[in-house]
């Protein structure tokens, strides 16, 4: 018997047909979809006089473009207003599966719904036009983002043209220490690899510290796989992957349950399977990560220091290091501790669920926002999200803190809302990209756990969260 | 698709590392739901020292004298050459629009952003790996010499100078360059496949109900 890896199985079990060249037709069994990257996908397909093939795949919601604020007043960005109109006319001409629109109650970030709802399943090939579906690989999943010409390929055929990756595991083993959250790890493993070390491979992240992580965890480090540059990351099935999902809107229900859960099982890497790359870390050696830089790769520990370009080597790093400072207003050899923040931003598809929610509830309890912090946002993933952490009276510790307690979305992760950064400020975010501009032209953005944003927008500035009581 | 087969262009050297898609095409112009009209956006934060907005006129914009396509000798560029891990981070493809738009049919880097990779192919966009060696010896050679050019010849996968001094040979998809040097539409193609599909979906889904 071959020893196959989790990739290997989920692969397989979807190959239409290959060629012998390994050009593979896959067949996609669940199609997210959001306002941004769909609507010139169903606009070929009409213009192409052709029909989705199975509208019963899709989940749909608005999420990008939607504002956090004043929803009464409906989307009163007149730009915004049109992709969300676009996607609101397809759903009607195309009915899916489920659709969330703008204001409904399960509206929502598309990464944070899919789970949520028990969409997204193990076995499944997931895919969206999203570079983030990566997330939904904690459930034992092939999940990937496409561009929007492969969006109408699944609207028009329910299959992809592709070819396998690579493998890559990543194993993390060992008790993560205090105060460290699985945002700091997976900002470890890009670190480790950096932004093109998972380019053209599906990572599968093992160990007993990824086993140890509930599933949200788990989301939050599949999520960033992109950030290390691949398309896929993922997570063998185990009892956390089905209790999570019993019970939910979408899972299977009745005889089916047993049955599916006994196939759910077999989810998992062989043992010894060969993977073409294996990195290994020792969660011990994690501390609360901060990025410095325009690039999730460039990062370092709350204990680190913004580093000196001079002692770089390679012409082209440190080329890179110098623009980076230059860009992110930051001195060589600054203690991260002394960098001050002008805006918190508490969401995004890496850090909005419950979990992340009551973590920086729990460190800001009782204190208030720091003067010099303009604004504290906390965004949460969905609006069922939003209604588990006001019944667990979340909301009043952020609004008793200073913070403002928003409607879901994507919000100030990439800003194609209202919510921005302006020019020059500084964010201790807990989203994913720390790109230039990403959160706004000339915003710079450090990426940090939810409780590293919490303990900053209380201080000030960056703070060692094991440090803070 | 527009097909690509011979292209003879001037080449922009941008020379910097993990140009992600975020600095190709800004987020606040991914609201249109049109697929062209992204050129004159295209490196917007690097391109222009004034802020970008959807629906500003390009004329009355302050170009940034700096940024590498402003300058004369780059106008016009139909090859963009570029280090590695060209087009990291978001799916949009946007990107490969914007870079068409703009007027650039090939793109030449040692390594690239998966996706970004694949949706530049789907537009008829040539995206070449060459090795980091080669593509600096491409970069020394763009700068030295005004006028610089490439022709790419799909075909038979290689990559040119002008004099013919210099070949580089390029690996692709056989399936990838039928396409391109056809214009072919892949939907089309695999709908050729319809009833395989229709076989597997029915076994699979037999197999997991739970799936629809």
């Amino acid at each position: 018997m071959p020893r196959l890896t989790l990739y290997d199985k989920l692969w397989n079990s979807h190959v239409v047909r290959a060629e012998p060249d390994g050009t593979t037709l896959l067949y996609i069994d669940r199609h997210l979809v959001h306002e941004v990257t769909s609507p010139q996908a169903f606009e070929g397909l009409k213009l192409a006089g052709r029909k989705p093939w199975r509208m019963d795949s899709v989940i749909a919601t608005a999420d990008h473009n939607t504002p956090t604020q004043h929803w009464d007043r409906g989307i009163e960005d007149p730009t915004s207003r049109v992709q969300v109109d676009a996607l609101d006319r397809n759903m009607r001409q195309y009915p899916a599966k489920a659709y969330f629109p703008f204001r409904d109650q399960r509206q929502g970030i598309v990464h944070v719904i899919g789970p949520e709802n028990g969409a997204t399943l193990p076995g499944m090939t997931v895919v969206c036009g999203d570079s983030h579906t990566s997330t939904h690989g904690a459930f034992g999943c092939l999940a990937f983002g496409i561009g929007t010409s492969e969006v109408e390929h699944v609207l028009a055929t329910q299959c992809l043209v592709s070819k396998k990756s690579k493998s890559m595991r990543v194993s993390v083993e060992g008790t993560l220490p205090f105060g460290c959250l699985a945002k700091d790890v997976v900002l470890a493993v890009i670190g480790r690899i950096g932004i093109g070390g998972g380019t053209g491979h599906a990572i599968e992240y093992a160990g007993s510290t990824i086993r140890g992580l509930s599933m949200e965890g788990r989301m939050t480090v599949c999520n960033m796989s992109i950030e290390a540059g691949a398309r896929a990351g993922m997570v063998a099935v185990d009892d956390k992957t089905i209790a999570y999902l019993e019970g939910r809107a979408f899972a299977p229900k009745g005889e089916r349950w047993p049955r599916a859960v006994a196939y759910w099982r077999t989810l998992v890497s062989d043992p010894d399977a060969p993977f073409d790359r294996t990195v290994a870390l020792d969660a011990a050696s994690i501390a609360p990560q901060v990025t410095w830089g325009t690039s999730p790769e460039m990062v370092t520990t709350i204990e680190g220091r913004v580093p000196d370009p001079d002692r770089e080597r390679d012409p082209l790093v440190r080329e890179g290091i110098e623009r980076a400072l230059a860009y992110m207003g930051l001195r060589p050899n600054t203690a991260i501790s002394d960098i001050r923040v002008d805006k918190v931003f508490i969401g995004s598809c890496t850090n909005s669920r419950i979990e992340d929610l009551r973590v920086v509830a729990s460190v800001v309890k009782g204190r208030r926002k720091a003067a010099g912090v303009k604004q504290v946002l906390v965004v949460p993933g969905s609006g069922l999200v939003k209604a588990q952490a006001e019944r667990e009276g979340l909301d009043r510790i952020f609004t008793s803190a200073g913070f403002e307690w928003r409607e879901p979305g994507c919000s100030m992760c990439l800003g194609m809302n209202d919510d921005r950064l302006d020019p020059g400020e500084r964010c201790a975010s807990t989203s994913n990209r720390n790109f230039e501009g990403r959160q706004g032209t000339g915003g710079r953005t450090h990426l940090v756990s939810p409780a590293m944003a919490a303990a900053a927008a209380i201080e000030g500035h960056f703070v060692d969260v094991r440090r803070l009581g | 698709m527009q097909p690509f087969r011979l292209l003879t262009g001037v080449v922009a050297p941008l020379d910097r590392a993990n140009v992600d898609t975020d600095v190709i095409i800004p987020k606040q112009f991914l609201k249109s739901i049109n697929r062209s009209g992204f050129g004159p956006n295209l490196f917007d934060g690097w391109r222009y020292l004034d802020r970008g907005e959807p629906g500003v006129d390009p004329a009355t914009r302050r170009e940034n004298p700096d940024f590498v396509l402003n300058q004369a000798r780059y106008r016009g560029a139909q090859i963009l050459l570029a280090r590695r891990n060209f087009g990291c981070g978001s799916s949009r493809e946007h990107a490969p629009w914007a870079l068409l738009d703009y007027g650039f049919r090939a793109l030449i880097a040692p390594s690239f952003g998966d996706i970004l990779a694949s949706n530049s192919l789907k537009n008829g966009l040539l995206p070449i790996v060459l090795t980091e060696a080669e593509v600096d010896r491409l970069f020394h050679a763009c700068v030295a010499t005004p006028g610089f050019s490439l022709t790419v010849d799909l075909e038979r996968q290689t990559v040119a100078t002008a004099d013919g001094s210099q070949l580089f040979a390029f690996d692709i998809d056989a399936f990838r360059k039928h396409c391109l040097l056809n214009g072919l539409d892949e939907i089309g193609l695999t709908l050729q496949h319809a009833d395989e599909i229709r076989a597997f979906e029915a076994r699979h889904l037999a197999e997991q109900p739970w799936l629809v």
